[in-house]
């Protein structure tokens, strides 16, 4: 599915929004994950996943062709990891569903870290 | 993780629509739902997502492999799996690098 189809999608199942209203809605969106990623936050949305932002340090590269020293600048990447919830989904078990849901304790420390 | 402990969610990006769009509270946090849940449908069947200017969702078929639990060493099987990979567009990647590096240039 690309944007333009997830559009069509939206305005299909509202029919009292105009499409390019619904393209807006769903830039809107989108571009308020990247602002607020922009400004080092977290984009936490449950059952799907969260974005987040990590910092490559910089470093000294190679050229891999010509094996050259280069200096790599410090950067910031986005990242995004997948939720338990949409990870099960995927893969259709409802077994794994119920054992992330009683067995999640010795998980929920590292979270602070 | 970074320098601003603050966490966006559903909520937050519901005002957004709300504040940019017009369109009442309760609609623009239906709307933002429906988005996720549509992402979330055509992941589920094993669709790619592609947003131009934002990135892509892919999804990976993984094959059985053997593990080890980290703290016992013991011999484990992971089974095939699938997983979601997720590659920010150059736009996405562009925006947050140079915010975050003139942002802190500027703290120096």
């Amino acid at each position: 599915m690309i944007k333009s189809e997830l559009i069509e999608k939206i305005a299909g199942e509202n029919p009292h929004l105009f499409q390019r209203d619904v393209e807006l809605i769903v830039n809107v969106i989108f571009d308020e994950i990247i602002d607020s990623l922009s400004r080092g936050e977290r984009v936490e949305l449950r059952g799907f996943g969260a974005f987040s932002v990590k910092r490559r340090p910089a470093r000294a590269g190679r050229n891999p062709r010509t094996g050259e020293q280069v200096f790599v600048e410090e950067k910031y990447v986005p990242y995004f990891k997948t939720g338990k919830e949409l990870r099960s989904r995927m893969n259709n078990d409802s077994e794994t569903k119920s054992k992330v849901k009683s067995a999640p304790k010795a998980k929920s420390k590292k979270k602070k870290a | 993780m970074s320098s601003s402990g603050k966490t966006l969610t559903r909520a937050d990006l519901a005002e957004a629509v709300f504040q940019k769009v017009g369109l009442p509270r309760n609609e623009s946090a239906e709307l933002v739902e429906t988005v996720i849940r549509e992402i979330i449908g055509c992941l589920e069947r094993g669709d790619n997502v592609k947003l131009s200017s934002f990135g892509s969702f892919g999804v990976r078929d993984k094959r059985e492999r053997v593990g080890r639990n980290p703290k016992t060493g013991e011999v484990v099987p992971i089974t095939p799996r699938r997983v979601l990979v997720f590659r920010a567009s150059n736009i996405m990647k562009e925006r947050i690098n140079s915010s975050l590096v003139k942002c802190k240039k500027a703290a120096e």
